[in-house]
């Protein structure tokens, strides 16, 4: 075992891993109930991923247009390919407007319309009236509402006076002989020191995990080490098949270009000038559901219509808008474009391809926010003291592929919603129980492993092996033959984690490291997701088989649980899809076909 | 005149050299500053011949390239790299910004790349930051009010939004605050360009009730008054915004609140 590590203990009511939007939402809320909470965070909170969303959070305001939170849920369950939870679903739609008037009354800037009241466009995928066109939903900030939103929420928490931990790695968990989670270990890079967390609910906030693929819109940090952490835990991860493709990343850099641009009147055409999503989505056209609109990229550039020398990607226009509206209402996008893509939006189109873009994916919960261990009598039961929301759980508000706009709005409803669950399960200040002796061990014992490693493998070597295998191998079309591959591949590379080498010996600021741990992170994501993707024999909404090419709602309507044994290998069960909604007052959504 | 009192650890000595694989033809060199925390020594310049031909564009691609091939100990923050999180500001060839957005073939020459200016450097290109983040919470950034709360949005007209625009989108990548002189010589007091942006931000909201308790916080010689327009800062913010204006604007309120 690691000898000679210092620690240094702590105990809080509640701990919360990560600073972005889900993280600081149930900090401050947490905070302002009297509960004493920490919020420990690898970035400082302003940095965190949430930074990055442009295009808008999703309610129905109405401010623009007639629009209904039962509308909004039919949108959500329909995106979702009836994968997702209604109960969650319609708790989500539900809190969605008081979600957005309470960013408002906390300063979030947002975009206004000529009456003073929150600016809202159109997103792919939100529809009136039970789906019969686009409405205008998403409640914008310009195209920065991500970063609105994230900084306004890190203003609240310095108002409640939250406590943080920033440049703290968290590393993993501390399980007792129960099953029951009582904290996280941490490594605060700045002096090198190990922390020892306790708490009666641990909250896993840590984000997404697209940086296990090679090209994605997310940023460097986002590893996936919430799901790691729970992975190594034992429990199990749920619908990690489940990776969706934004249709406009940037051909090259991968950066994104929001939805909204097509919201605000873009369009996207082939190497033949054609505006094709005509011929897929009659209806919503280019504002289809993202893996509608991705797959019908993905086809014309197979069939040759793609764009450039190399017929590799598509047009994406927005000229047509005019300097005005793009320097007004699409600034960011503007800059990125000219950054990026060298393309002068407001003259010429720009050249985008799918991207990978967000995890529908990740630590299974219920509505309130509360981790499950599923077991085979009871597939809702809770994990005592464990909690997860955003990006790395699944609740499973997108099912099988999310709107936009809807990730951000996840994010401050379940960040809420976990405060408020906290309040009533924690009695602040109550004592502990002694944590098991042992509680370190995984963490430092993983530290220190990698710390030492002394292989002939660069962690960076390691990584791209992994995101070429994700890339190549569980894309936006998949097939039995590609998938088994894939599974073979993904486990050679898992097991070359056995000669890895870490260069950096120190523990102030070691981000070789730091590195390293986000990396194992990252594999039990991958492998997670193309176990899962390799079972699924069916095709619902970011998952497209193209041996399986239908929905099997009599098979395959079930969540996928994913577990890593100590072997490192994947065994998969399932637990059924909620088909009851929360309350009488809407009807569950039957499945249909899925049309736009 | 001004007397440089250069911050412990400034001495350089000229540190190792990563040559570029063999074969490569389009080399181009990046001096690096490198600090140990751990080895006691002081810091050093390493140089880095990197391939440029395969190698993406801008100066961020090219420390990960370093850091994924070359030297895995070389450390920097980055996250977004994207120009949207803050986290990769730098000292780079000789003014600061973002590395993710600041294109290689801009740079004329070695491209030398050093912690931002004037603070505590904890390990090669990361700054201590724990100062301007304190002085940022220092000035309660969030919106105040005293009206109660209408159950829906509060009402704000598109020319009152207009006035926040050039002051949320600020980063807090810190270029501005560590280019600024006044703050070099007066950081322990003086709130710096970035924090006195964030100020004015809300003093500019429409929504926000607390203006005069705002300028009374910042009536002073120490927290305000240290600027005198030298407007470094607005040159190098890499996102284009203005605190120098901002900071004109303060003094123009509680000017304004004396006459
Ligand atoms: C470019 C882009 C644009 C987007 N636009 C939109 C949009 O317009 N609308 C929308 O609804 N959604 C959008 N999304 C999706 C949405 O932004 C994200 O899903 C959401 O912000 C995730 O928030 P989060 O709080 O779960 O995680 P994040 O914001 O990623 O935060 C994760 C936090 O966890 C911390 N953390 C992680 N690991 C550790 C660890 N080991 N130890 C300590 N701390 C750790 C990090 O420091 C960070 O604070 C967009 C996504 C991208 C990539
Ligand atoms: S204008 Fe003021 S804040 Fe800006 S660099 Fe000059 S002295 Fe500093
Ligand atoms: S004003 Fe500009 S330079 Fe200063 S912190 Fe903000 S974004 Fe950075
Ligand atoms: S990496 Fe985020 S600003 Fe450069």
């Amino acid at each position: 075992m690691a000898e000679g590590y210092e620690i240094i203990d702590h105990t809080y009511d509640v701990i919360v891993v990560g600073a972005g939007g889900a993280g600081l939402r149930a900090t401050l809320g947490m905070t302002a109930a009297g509960l004493k909470t920490a919020c420990i965070t690898k970035v400082f909170p302003t940095r965190s991923h949430t930074v990055a969303a442009q295009g808008g959070v999703g309610a129905s305001l109405g401010n623009m247009a007639e629009d209904k939170w039962e509308w909004h849920m039919y949108d959500t369950v329909k995106g979702s390919d009836w994968l997702g939870d209604q109960d969650a679903i319609e708790y989500m739609c539900r809190n969605a407007v008081p979600a957005v008037y309470e960013l408002e009354h906390f300063g979030v800037p947002f975009s206004r319309t000529e009456e003073g009241k929150i600016y809202q466009r159109p997103f792919g995928g939100h529809m009136s009236n039970y789906g019969e066109a686009p409405v205008e939903r998403a409640c914008a900030a310009a195209d920065r509402t991500g970063h609105a939103i994230l900084h306004t929420l890190y203003q609240q928490s310095l108002k409640h006076g939250a406590e943080f931990f920033v440049e703290y790695i968290a590393i993993d968990l501390i399980m007792d002989d129960d099953g029951e989670c009582r904290g996280v270990i941490a490594w605060n890079l700045d002096d090198g020191t190990i922390h020892r967390f306790r708490a009666r609910q641990t909250v896993m906030a840590t984000g997404g995990y697209g940086r296990a693929y090679f090209s994605c819109t997310s940023a460097h940090t986002c590893t996936g080490d919430g799901n790691g952490m729970v992975a190594r835990a034992g429990l199990p991860l749920q619908d990690h098949e489940f990776v969706q493709f934004h249709p406009t990343g940037i051909y090259g850099s991968g950066c994104l270009i929001t939805e909204g641009a097509r919201g605000e009147g873009g369009y996207l055409t082939n190497s033949e000038g054609e505006r094709f999503m005509e011929r897929y989505a009659p209806t919503a056209k280019d504002l289809a559901s993202r893996d509608v609109v991705s797959r019908s990229m993905t086809v014309e550039i197979r069939e040759g219509r793609g764009v450039g020398a190399e017929n590799d990607y598509i047009y994406l226009h927005l000229e047509h808008l005019g300097s005005e509206v793009l320097w007004e209402r699409l600034p960011g996008i503007t800059e990125t474009a000219k950054i990026f893509a060298g393309v002068d939006a407001t003259k010429e189109p720009i050249p985008v391809l799918p991207t990978v873009h967000y995890n529908m994916g990740g630590i299974p919960t219920n509505h309130h926010g509360e981790a499950l261990r599923p077991t085979a009598d009871d597939p809702d039961a809770v994990c005592d003291g464990l909690m997860a929301i955003g990006e790395c759980a699944c609740a499973s508000v997108h099912g099988a592929n999310r709107l936009g706009t809807n990730s951000l709005l996840d994010i401050v409803v379940f960040g809420r919603a976990a405060a408020i669950r906290a309040a009533e399960l924690v009695t602040p200040g109550a004592t502990q129980k002694e944590l098991p002796k042992d509680s370190a061990d995984l963490a430092l014992s993983r530290l220190d492993k990698l710390r030492n490693a002394n292989g002939s493998k660069k962690t960076s070597e390691i990584r791209l092996a992994m995101q070429r295998t994700m890339q190549n191998n569980a894309a936006v079309f998949r097939t039995t033959e590609v998938l088994t591959e894939g599974c073979q591949k993904i486990m050679e590379v898992d097991a070359s984690l056995a000669d890895i080498n870490v260069a950096d010996k120190s523990l102030i600021w070691n981000s070789d490291l730091v590195e390293a741990l986000e990396l194992e992170n990252l594999m039990a994501c991958a492998k997670a997701t193309m176990f899962s993707a390799e079972a699924r024999q069916e095709s619902r909404g970011a998952h497209a088989h193209e041996d399986h090419p239908d929905r099997d709602d009599e098979v395959w309507m079930k969540h996928t649980l994913a577990t890593i044994g100590d072997d490192g290998k994947v065994s998969l069960s399932y637990r059924p899809v909620h088909t009851w909604t929360l309350t009488d007052e809407v009807d569950y959504i039957e499945p249909k076909e899925r049309v736009y | 005149m001004v007397e440089f009192t250069l911050p412990a650890n400034s001495k350089i000595t000229k540190g190792k050299t990563h040559k570029a694989p063999d074969g490569a033809t389009n080399i181009r060199r990046f001096k690096i500053y490198r600090f140990d925390p751990d080895s006691g020594e002081t810091p050093r310049l390493d140089t880095f011949e990197v391939d440029m031909d395969s190698c993406g564009p801008m100066v961020l691609d090219a420390l990960l390239k370093m850091k994924n091939e070359m030297d895995p100990t070389l450390t920097f923050r980055r996250s977004c790299r994207e120009g949207v999180c803050g986290s990769c500001s730098f000292n780079i060839d000789g003014t600061n910004t973002l590395a993710c957005t600041k294109a290689i073939d801009e740079i004329k020459g070695d491209v030398k790349i050093y912690p931002l200016p004037h603070m505590a450097v904890v390990k090669d290109l990361v700054p201590d930051l724990s100062v301007p983040y304190a002085q940022y919470a220092s000035i309660e950034p969030w919106i105040k009010t005293d009206s109660p709360l209408p159950q829906g949005e509060r009402l704000q007209s598109p020319e009152d939004r207009a006035k926040l625009d050039g002051l949320w989108e600020c980063i807090l990548c810190f270029c501005c605050q560590t280019s600024c002189p006044s703050y070099w010589w007066n950081g322990d007091r003086y709130l710096g360009p970035a924090v006195l942006l964030q100020s004015y931000r809300f003093i500019a909201d429409s929504r926000d009730e607390a203006t005069g308790e705002r300028l009374d916080d910042l009536d002073d010689p120490f927290r305000l008054f240290r600027c005198h327009t030298i407007m470094n800062c607005t040159s190098t913010c890499p996102k284009g915004l203005n605190p120098g204006e901002a900071i004109a604007g303060i003094k123009m309120g509680l000017g304004k609140r004396r006459s």
